[in-house]
């Protein structure tokens, strides 16, 4: 029982890794209809900023706040300066630009960094912190500070005139332009949070998966799990959607141990976690196509 | 009457697809000014020209001052409002939330609440359907959302394409008789593009008649209206 609820709690840890990062995607995607790719190793790049403010002699949460607004800026320049130019281009060119951001973030990272494999602090407190036998310090922590991130997200989205601007963009640019909301300002802004809230999840994560240039690469897969589970165009699936793939992960991993060790068996076990989240993507593609949140496009024709 | 908005030479193009030629006319300043045509004849892209919206050439100038080749947000933000054919809405977006995006640029918060009351003054519905989605508002409620949109901007001049579209005729009349309340009222200039000619010509001061993408007859209403080439092809008599 201690062990179901053990992988049930790393499961919501996980899970609000993912649903940082669904959510990143999913940002992007109701205003470009556009899967950034790149978004994983962004947030690779910003979490080796934080690392590296760390080794100066910065401390844990000073180098945190510096490293995702420096995650915001990032975004907002990667979109004026590349995308901006690529707006009428055909959806291939964007998907090689991505894929081109993609090598160079990892790449970039790899020659100043090395790609040896670093270990990264955890800033929650060893004792008194979390329910001993059941969740640890750092997943509490981790699942703490992705939910105050996502509240202030939610808030800023639902309650500020700029987040109602960027969601009017979204919805519809044309008629944002209509009532003098500035679309492509809004899109760059849209972009510069997607990075940071992904800068967020690979600080958090980096202590559980240990920092190295392909250190989000399964999240990227899980995370756009995450998505499609809730349904790609909306934000609120995305981070749901995150959660039931990262118990779901533990849970399939938990149940094929639990098989093993009664009839002696092998059918799934943890090596097979990402096989998990691909299959997910596949099913839901192939059976519910607009996810568990998500509504069904009809165009008139 | 010194000319609010002055069109001159306007051309407009759709890809490699010219749809308006030479089209040039003046709006007076607090009058209601409608174009008439048929299907294609290029209303709308005028309409969508004004707000460089479709790539135009020629001259426009608002309020003495030249805007043509400015962006779609700068034009808005001087105080022209356009509502789009259809339901000029944002569908997902609630009632509130729609309005209050309409006063975004504005920054005169106490006025902004001021006219959102003389707002549902003139659209009791909406205030009874605020947290609604715009969306599942009926057509005509949609209309009424789409010009309480336009007002929330606090237009100088106000861009109005098909109000009638898809509006069975006793809500047409009543959007009719808001507009002309709009224009007496809040002195707010009207362009008024309308299939319904009879209604158009009823309504506005001014009217001109556009012909594939060019100007062919302009006058005062009640002039156009006894034409007898605009009786035959628009009125119907």
């Amino acid at each position: 029982m201690e062990q179901f609820l053990q992988q049930i709690a790393s499961g919501l840890a996980n899970g609000a890794i993912y649903a940082c990062v669904a959510l990143a995607l999913v940002m992007i995607y109701v205003s470009t209809d556009h899967i950034n790719f790149a978004q994983g190793e962004m947030a690779m790049f910003s979490t080796y900023i934080s690392w590296q403010l760390m080794t100066w002699g910065v401390s844990f949460w000073f180098a945190f706040v510096l490293a995702v607004v420096f995650s915001f800026v990032l975004g907002v320049v990667i979109e004026r300066a590349i995308l901006r130019p690529l707006h009428n281009a055909p959806v291939l060119s964007i998907v090689v630009v991505f894929i081109g951001l993609l090598a160079i973030c990892n790449s970039v990272a790899g020659a100043i960094w090395s790609y040896l494999i670093k270990e990264f602090p955890s800033p929650f407190p060893k004792s008194s912190f979390g329910i001993a036998g059941v969740i640890g310090p750092h997943q509490l922590g981790v699942v703490i500070v992705t939910l105050v991130v996502l509240g202030l997200l939610f808030a800023f989205f639902r309650y500020t005139p700029l987040g109602l601007a960027m969601r009017a963009a979204a919805q519809n640019p044309q008629m944002a332009r209509l009532v003098g909301v500035r679309v492509d300002w809004m899109l760059a802004l849209g972009w510069g949070l997607a990075a940071a809230v992904g800068a967020v999840a690979g600080i958090m994560v980096a202590h559980i998966v240990y920092l190295d240039p392909n250190m989000m690469g399964g999240i990227l897969l899980y995370a756009f799990a995450s998505a499609l589970v809730g349904g790609i165009g909306n934000p609120g699936g995305a981070v749901v959607g995150g959660f039931i793939v990262g118990v779901l992960e533990n849970m399939v991993a938990y149940a094929g141990n639990q098989i093993e060790k009664a009839t002696g068996i092998y059918i799934i076990g943890n090596g097979e976690k990402l096989t998990v989240a691909l299959i997910i993507v596949i099913t839901v593609l192939t059976v519910k196509p607009a996810g568990l949140f998500g509504r069904v496009v009809v165009k008139r024709v | 009457m010194a000319a609010l908005l002055e069109v001159k030479g306007l051309k407009a193009f759709y890809g490699q697809t010219q749809s308006l030629y030479d089209v040039g006319f003046e709006i007076p300043d607090g009058g209601i000014t409608t174009l008439l045509g048929a299907n294609g004849a290029g209303k709308t892209t005028t309409l969508r020209a004004i707000c460089n919206m479709v790539r135009t050439d020629g001259t426009i100038r608002f309020a003495g001052k030249d805007i043509a080749g400015q962006a779609t947000e700068e034009i808005v933000r001087l105080r022209i409002a356009h509502v789009p054919e259809g339901r000029g809405t944002f569908t997902t977006l609630t009632v509130d939330e729609n309005l209050r995006i309409a006063a975004y640029t504005r920054r005169d918060k106490a006025a902004v609440h001021a006219d959102l009351e003389r707002v549902f003054g003139y659209f009791p519905r909406l205030k009874e359907r605020i947290q609604q989605q715009a969306g599942t508002l009926s057509g005509g409620e949609q209309q009424m959302l789409a010009i309480a949109r336009a007002l929330m901007l606090k237009p100088r001049l106000m861009l109005r394409d098909e109000p009638s579209f898809g509006l069975a005729p006793l809500i047409v009349q009543e959007i009719f008789r808001i507009l002309r309340r709009i224009n007496e009222d809040d002195k707010v200039s009207i362009l008024l593009v309308e299939q319904n000619a009879a209604l158009a010509l009823d309504l506005a001061t001014h009217a001109y008649v556009l012909e594939t993408g060019r100007v062919v007859m302009s006058g005062p209403s009640s002039v156009v209206k006894n034409d007898e080439n605009v009786r035959k092809s628009y009125l119907g008599y």
